[in-house]
This record gives C-alpha cells, structure tokens and sequence, in this order.
C-alpha cells in the first residue's frame, strides 16, 4: 500500500536559544530570537524522506499551524525531501493560545483533505513540550497509532513498528491509516543540502486558515502567568567529607 | 609646480618598468592615463584627490530581499551545525588533510559550487551570500576554508569569469559537485609578489592545436588534489610584427601531464594541501586557452581581486570565534577575587577586538554588497579589507590567548592552532606589504590624472574656468587655512554627527597630503616606500570610518536593536582612526621623521653589509 505521509513541522525557539520571559509575564520572549524546525518533528520528516526513497511513500506534505514565519520552517522541511507544503495561517495572538486540542483537529480535516493514510509528528514539541497531538489526532480520527517510535517498517497494509516503554521495546503492529509520533532514536536527520535548498523554494506551498478547514481555534486556555525558574543560590565549597556532613546537619538535611 | 608633477607623475605611472603596480593593479587602470584622467566612484579612489565620493557607500548596501535572506539563512544553518558536528578542525590540522568523509559530506551538501550559475550544478550565490559562507568556515575551520577557497574563490574563477561556454559546459558541473577540485597556479620558485616575472612557458605545436607547456609552480594549494589547474604561463604574442612573451591563462587537465610533488609541511593551515607542480612538455589544446592569448596578467589580478572579498568575510568569522571564547573565559576565570572580565585591562582588550570585528564586518560586506550591485572598481576596496581583515583577525586572536594565560597556550583551546592558520593571510593572496603599496601607488596615479587635467586646462584657461575656479579655491583656501572639509550631515544622523566630521578632517587632511607629495616627489614617489606605507595605512583607516558610518547610519535608521551600541563602537572607532591619520599623515613631511627614515635605511644597510645585527655584544665576547 503505498503512503501518502503528511508530517507535522511545528516552527520552535531554536534549542541553542536561551528562553527569556517577556517582563509582562505573559509568555517568552519570541521577537528577534531563532526559530527552527522542531527536532523531534525534523526526526519525523526525515522518516517520511526514507520511506520515499525506499518506494514506501509516493507523498509527502509538510504541515505548519502558525503565522506567517512558519513559512520557513515548511521550506526546511521541503529543502529535506518533503514534496509540498501546506500553511495552516494562525494569527500571533491566536497562537499563543493553539494547542494540541486544535491542531490534532487542523491535521484530522487534511488528512481527508489529502487523502493521506500515514500521519507523521514529533512525540512532543521542545517548546511547551505537551506530547499529546498524536494522541488526540488519532482519536479525532479514530485511526490506530503508534507513539514513541524507534523503528517503523511497511508491511501490507500495516504497520511494524517498534516503541520505546519504560524498561524496554514494545513491538506492535498497526493498521493503516494510522498516526505515529517519532521518537529521539528513530533517525538521524539529514542535513539540508544546499542544491536541495535552493530547489525547495520551488516546491508548492498551500496557504489555508483555520476556518477554511472548519476548525474553531477558540481559546480553551488562558495563560495566567510565565515565570522564569528560580535562579540557583549560590553554594559553599566544603574541606571535607567531615565538614560536609556537619553542613547538612546544620542545615537539617540529615 | 603642479604641471610638473603631474606630468612626470603620469607618465612614470605609464612605464612598464613600474611592475609593482602592474603585479597587483587592476589593468584598467595601468593603460588608461595617457588619454583622459580615469573616472572612478570608488570611495577609496577619490580620497586621493580629497574628494568625498559617498556614491558607492552611503545608503550602506542593503541589496538581499526577504527571500534571500531566507535562504541564506537556511544555508548558514545546514553549514554551521555540519561543521560543528562533522568537521574536527584539530584532526585535519594534525593528519594534514581534510578528512575524507567530510569532503564527500560538503560534496553531497554542494558546498563545491556555491557560485556557480544553476545550469551548471552550482547553487549561484551573490557575492553577499558567498561571503557569508565564508565567515562560516573562517569560524570553524580556516584549512578547510583555504581548500574550498582555493577551488572556487580562485581555483576555477578564471573559467566562471572569463571562460567561455563550451568550457564552461566541459567544465563546471564537475567542478561545482565537487568531482574535479581546482587549483590556481601563478607563484614560481622565482616569482611571487612580482607574477609579472613568471617563466613558466608555453609554445603553439607547429599544427596549431596545442600548446605545449613547460615551468614549475610552488605552493600550490590543492596543488594535489586537484584535477583542474588555472595555470598562468607565458607565451609568444605577435603584436605590430613583433613577437612578445605575454602571460596567457590556461585550463589545464591533470591527465595532460601535470605532476606534484610531496605535501608541504608548513606552520599552520595544515588540513589544506600544499605541493608543487612540475609542467613538462604538457601537451594543452588551443580551447584550453580562457580568455585571448596575452590577457592572462589581467585576469591572474582580476580573479585575485575578485577572490578578496571571501577572505575578509572569512576573517570576520575567526574572529567572532576568538572573541567568543574570549568572552567566555574572562566571565568565568577568577583571580585576585574576581572574574577577568572585571578588570579594565581586559575589557579594553574585548571593547578593541569588538571594534575591530565590527570594522572589518562593515568593511567586507560593503565589498561583496558592491560587487552586488555591480560596480567594478572595487580593487582598492578589495586590497584593504583583505589586509585589514588578516591582521584584524591576528590580533585579535594573539590577545584571545593573552586573555586565556597559559590556557591559551595549550592546544586543546584551539587558539594555537587558529593563530598558526591566520599567519599566511597575511602573506598569500597579494602579501600585505605588496597591498599596502599598490593601495598608496593605484591612488596617487588616479589622483595624478586629476592634476593633469587641471594642468591640461590652464592651457586653455578660458574655456575651463569652472574647473581651474574649482580646484584653485580648494587650494587657495587649504593654503590660508579656511577650508571646509567635504561634510557628511546629510548622509549621517544627528548621532553620528561628531564621528563623521571626524572623517571629513581625515578625508582633506589626506586629500592634502596626497597633492603635497605629488608635487615634492614628482615621479620619484614610487621609490618612496615610507611614505606609501604611511598614505596606505591612512586610507586603511578612513575607509573603516566610512564603513562603519555608513553601516551603524542603516542600523540607526531601521532602529534595530543594537543601534545605540554600534553608534557607541563607531564613536570609538573614528575618534582612534582620525587620531592614527593625523599622526600618519603628520609623518609624511615632519622633518624629524623624514631623517628617521633615513636613519633606518642606513641602520638595514649597515645590517645586510654586516649579515645580521649590526652591533656587538656589550662585553665585547
Ligand atoms: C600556504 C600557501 C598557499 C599558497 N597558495 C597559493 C596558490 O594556491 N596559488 C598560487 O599561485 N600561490 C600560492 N601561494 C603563494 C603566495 O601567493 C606567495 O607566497 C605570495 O604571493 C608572496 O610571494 P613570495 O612568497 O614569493 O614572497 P616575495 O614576493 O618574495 O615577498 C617576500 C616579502 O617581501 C616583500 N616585498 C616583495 N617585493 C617588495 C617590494 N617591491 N617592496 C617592498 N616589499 C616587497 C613582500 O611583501 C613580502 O613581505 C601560497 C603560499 C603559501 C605559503
């Protein structure tokens, strides 16, 4: 059965950034700072890259809820190996508010849409780090779905794959179509390669709002406060094992 | 006076014996003042006449769109975080090669062809974007950076530039996937600043159909790995019935007979390969040849000059490595009960490296910014970010190890290893003394132009009162001390209105000095090596002014959010340069000074006679 993959490219703070919250409180600091691809999401990308190119998969459509810079984040996607692109238009003040509840219901209408048999995402984002879109898409959807993957194989019209649990691996097998979320060790991402960037700016790219897919992006949370964790105290440096323990006790830790 | 001057001036320029400037001169230039003075917008060019020319540097070049900027981005990205996690900068520097699978990794990645038009493989940068690129590998890897520079900033940029299309078609997809790499071959055992003195030389086959090839190149970087060779040699040119040894550039195929000796051991840059090249009756055929027989000195200086900008962007990225590490190291080490970075001495040394950093940036993407926008008379340019940028970054980098103490010493902190690779920059891609006087000699002909023209116009008085009223009341005016510099208010913010006045002085002051040594020297200025030196590291200073003002004017006008600390560093900058051109330019006429040269010329002379220090030890033994 051949696939056609839709994968969920979702545009983060890049790792390397020092988060800083906005001194209202009201969220982080997002202007001016790097953004990329979200590396659990670049893993499921990557995955959708090599089923292609091993005749799996005859598509694949790189998906991206959020304003416009989110462009960029679907060409690195397409600049992998992702075929086209679409862009699900949410304004920066809806944004701050989308969640996975939304976004499992923007990627349920195109995968109707797209007629795609295979959802893609990251098992979680590196920014609010949820790990629930691939849950509740599924359930949208009512599809079977695989989570925490580390190793996927076409097999008829299933899928072998192989999780990763506490303790262990976990080998199932799901029926397609089907929702699986990647794990850190499924892949090593490729890089981009600078023809392949070059090339992605030709590649299609579908601009679509929420509304046009019926999809009501109404706040179901209300941020009260964002706050930077507490700074470490500063410590003490101790002669020896003796002292140590002294300390502590002092401290009433033992 | 002036006529005199101008005249001797000129026509000395004219003389093919003056080979200096033809070694490093862009031959535009060379030929052309025998007619009309040449007219050039080049900033750096018309400060020799005093002239303010702010067409090809104020609005500071903002060419990329959106879009380009977009993906140059997502090249950056691709590129730093491969080199970061693939390349290991030490293991080149210690195996004397790049690693294997890191050249096939940047083969894959198309970092071979970044120039190259698309039709040929190639990803077709700008000179902006390529620049870029190279800050990238200046950041992490500078043997790395000399390997793929040597292939297409120089190597195979004779083809790209001045080939034609059936070489091209023959040649570049394979140079632009990185299957061939390429080798620029100029310098000889006898010849190296002085490429006009090459003896490699080739002959037509008495068929017409080849030319055979016979010499030996040194120091060729790439020289084996390569496949394709930009060899320069010299061939019989019949011109008026004479027959002339001219230098003609030819493609040449390793399997036409091309041999290399063993690597070079050398002191740095050690990733980056290194050989000689052995040319023994090479059989080339006649469509090898880029270009027209005979104009192969042209494009050696062009290809060069069009290479330089790469390597001051490179520049600007060994030197955000060194001031990284710096920064890093003075916040973290405690002495004396604090951080380093508490301590005045060392925050003057951050405070001077962020200042040179920032010039040598605003220097270098001006160049390729104006490459862009397609001006041509950018060799000036190009000559002072180079020697700005390599002696920038080796500063900066001996006071990164300073700032480490002994750390810094120690390889595992990289610096060492980074501060042997700088050296050369200061020496290959035209040495920096050669630089400096080409910079000082390309000026003070084009400004000699000028005063030709002004001599030629006193001739016929009438019918050129506009020019003659023009430069005389400059003159007059410089003479009672009432002139007023050329000014920059309209260009600059409120701002910055003190550091560019303190440009404007600079400009006349050098403007002045220029005139005043064309009429005492005449012709003779050529020979005057103490004084070029001195204009030339004046200009180096007043075109970093007007970088950096014009660039912080861009920043300050789309009020991006370092403004206010980039108009802090371009009121440090200017008040130290303007300092410097005072003091370098006070040196071209101060009579003490003018015996000191004199007193060093005796002192070398006496050394040379001697063979080495030319005074005994205090004991006597
Ligand atoms: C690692 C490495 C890689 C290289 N790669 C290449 C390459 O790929 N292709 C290539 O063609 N070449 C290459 N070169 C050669 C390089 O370009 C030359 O070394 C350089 O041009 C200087 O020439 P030279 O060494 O003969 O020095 P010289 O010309 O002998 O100069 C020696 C010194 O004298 C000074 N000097 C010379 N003439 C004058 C003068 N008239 N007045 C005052 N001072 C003067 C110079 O500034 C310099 O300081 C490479 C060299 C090295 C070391």
């Amino acid at each position: 059965m051949s696939l056609r993959i839709l994968v969920g490219c979702k545009r983060v703070i890049d790792y390397a950034v020092k988060v800083r919250v906005k001194p209202d409180h009201s969220g982080v600091v997002t202007q001016g700072v790097k953004h990329s691809l979200n590396p659990f999401d670049e893993i499921a990308v990557e995955e959708a890259v090599r089923l292609k190119e091993k005749k799996h998969a005859s598509e694949i459509i790189a998906v991206s809820c959020g304003p416009a810079a989110c462009q960029e984040t679907l060409r690195t996607a397409l600049a992998m190996g992702a075929d086209k692109a679409i862009h699900v238009e949410v304004s920066e003040a809806e944004y701050a508010t989308l969640q996975p509840v939304h976004v499992s219901k923007i990627l349920a209408k195109l995968a109707e849409r797209t007629q795609a048999n295979l959802i893609l995402v990251g098992k979680q984002a590196i920014d609010d780090d949820l790990n629930q879109t691939a849950q509740m898409t599924a359930g949208v959807l009512d599809w079977p779905q695989g989570t925490f993957v580390s190793q996927v194989e076409p097999e008829g019209d299933s899928l072998k794959i192989v999780r990763e649990v506490d303790g262990g691996l976990e080998h199932i097998k799901v029926k397609l179509p089907a929702v699986v979320s990647a794990d850190l060790r499924l892949n090593e991402p490729r890089y981009a390669t600078l023809p392949n960037i070059m090339k992605a700016k030709k590649k299609p790219m579908e601009k679509l709002s929420a509304k046009d897919l019926g999809v009501d992006i109404a706040a179901r949370i209300k941020v009260v406060n964002v706050a930077e964790p507490p700074v470490r105290e500063a410590g003490a440096k101790v002669e020896n094992v003796d002292e140590l323990l002294g300390k502590l006790k002092d401290l009433g830790r033992i | 006076m002036i006529r005199i001057a101008a005249v001797s001036v000129a026509r000395r320029l004219a003389l093919a014996e003056a080979r200096l400037l033809h070694t490093t001169a862009n031959l535009a230039c060379a030929k052309v003042e025998r007619r009309a003075p040449v007219e050039s917008n080049s900033f750096v060019m018309n400060i020799f006449k005093g002239d303010a020319n702010l067409t090809q540097v104020f609005p500071y070049p903002d060419n990329l769109s959106e879009e380009q900027v977009e993906t140059l981005g997502m090249l950056t990205d691709t590129c730093q975080s491969f080199l970061k996690e693939k390349n290991d900068p030490m293991r080149n520097d210690r195996e004397g090669k790049i690693s294997d699978e890191v050249m096939d990794h940047l083969r894959e990645m198309g970092a071979f062809g970044l120039q190259v038009p698309e039709q040929y493989g190639g990803i077709h940068t700008n000179n902006q974007q390529y620049g870029r690129l190279c800050e990238t590998l200046g950041y992490t890897d500078l043997s790395l950076s000399v390997t793929l520079g040597a292939h297409q900033s120089i190597g195979f940029k004779a083809l790209l530039l001045y080939g034609n299309d059936e070489q091209k078609a023959k040649y570049l997809p394979d140079l632009a996937s990185g299957k061939t790499i390429a080798a620029y071959c100029l310098t000889e055992p006898g010849s190296g600043s002085d490429a006009m003195s090459i003896s490699s030389r080739a002959v037509l086959s008495p068929d017409k159909k080849h030319y055979i090839l016979n010499g030996e190149k040194i120091w060729i970087s790439n020289g084996q790995t390569a496949e394709i060779f930009s060899v320069f040699a010299k061939t019989p040119i019949e011109k008026d019935g004479q027959t002339q040894d001219r230098i003609t550039c030819f493609l040449v195929e390793r399997s036409m007979g091309v041999q290399n000796g063993p690597p070079e051991k050398k002191m740095g840059i050690k990733g980056s390969n290194t050989t000689t090249l052995r040319f023994e009756n090479v059989k080339i055929p006649v469509e090898n040849v880029i270009g027209k027989p005979g104009e192969g000195f042209k494009i050696a200086v062009q290809v060069l000059n069009n290479g330089r900008f790469g390597l001051g962007s490179a520049m600007c990225g060994t030197m955000r490595y060194c001031i990284e590490k710096s920064t890093e190291h003075a916040t973290q080490r405690k002495q004396f009960g604090n951080t380093l970075a508490s301590y005045e001495n060392i925050q003057e040394k951050l405070a001077r490296m962020q200042m040179l950093h920032y010039i040598t940036e605003s220097v270098a993407y001006a160049l390729s910014g104006n490459m862009d926008r397609g001006y041509v008379d950018y060799h000036l340019e190009a000559a002072v970010s180079k020697v700005l940028g390599s002696e920038a970054a080796w500063w900066v980098c001996d006071e990164a190890i300073q700032i480490h103490g002994g750390m810094g010493f120690m390889q595992e902190v990289h610096l060492e290893r980074v501060l042997r690779d700088l050296r050369i920059f200061r020496i290959f891609e035209g040495a920096n003394d050669i630089l400096r006087l080409f910079i000082a000699l390309q000026g003070l002909q084009f400004a000699g132009g000028h005063l030709k023209e002004l001599q030629r116009a006193m001739a016929n008085p009438t019918a050129n009162l506009g020019l003659i009223f023009a430069e005389g009341s400059k003159r007059v005016k410089r003479a009672v001390g009432i002139s007023s510099p050329p000014t920059l208010d309209a260009y600059v913010p409120a701002r910055l209105q003190m550091p560019a006045a303190l440009l404007a002085r600079s400009i006349e002051q050098f403007g002045a000095s220029c005139e005043s040594l064309l009429i005492k020297y005449g012709k003779n200025i050529i020979g005057e090596q103490f004084l070029l030196i001195r204009l030339a590291n004046s200009v180096i200073d007043i075109h970093s002014m007007m970088c950096v003002l014009a660039r912080c004017t861009r920043t300050l006008q789309k009020n991006l959010p370092t403004a206010e600390q980039e108009a802090v560093l371009v009121d440090l900058i200017c008040s130290e340069a303007s300092e410097r051109v005072a003091r370098n330019l006070g040196q071209l006429r101060s009579a003490e000074k003018l015996a000191n040269y004199k007193r060093m010329q005796k002192t070398a002379q006496a050394m040379c006679q001697t063979g080495g220090v030319c005074t005994q030890n205090p004991l006597g033994v």
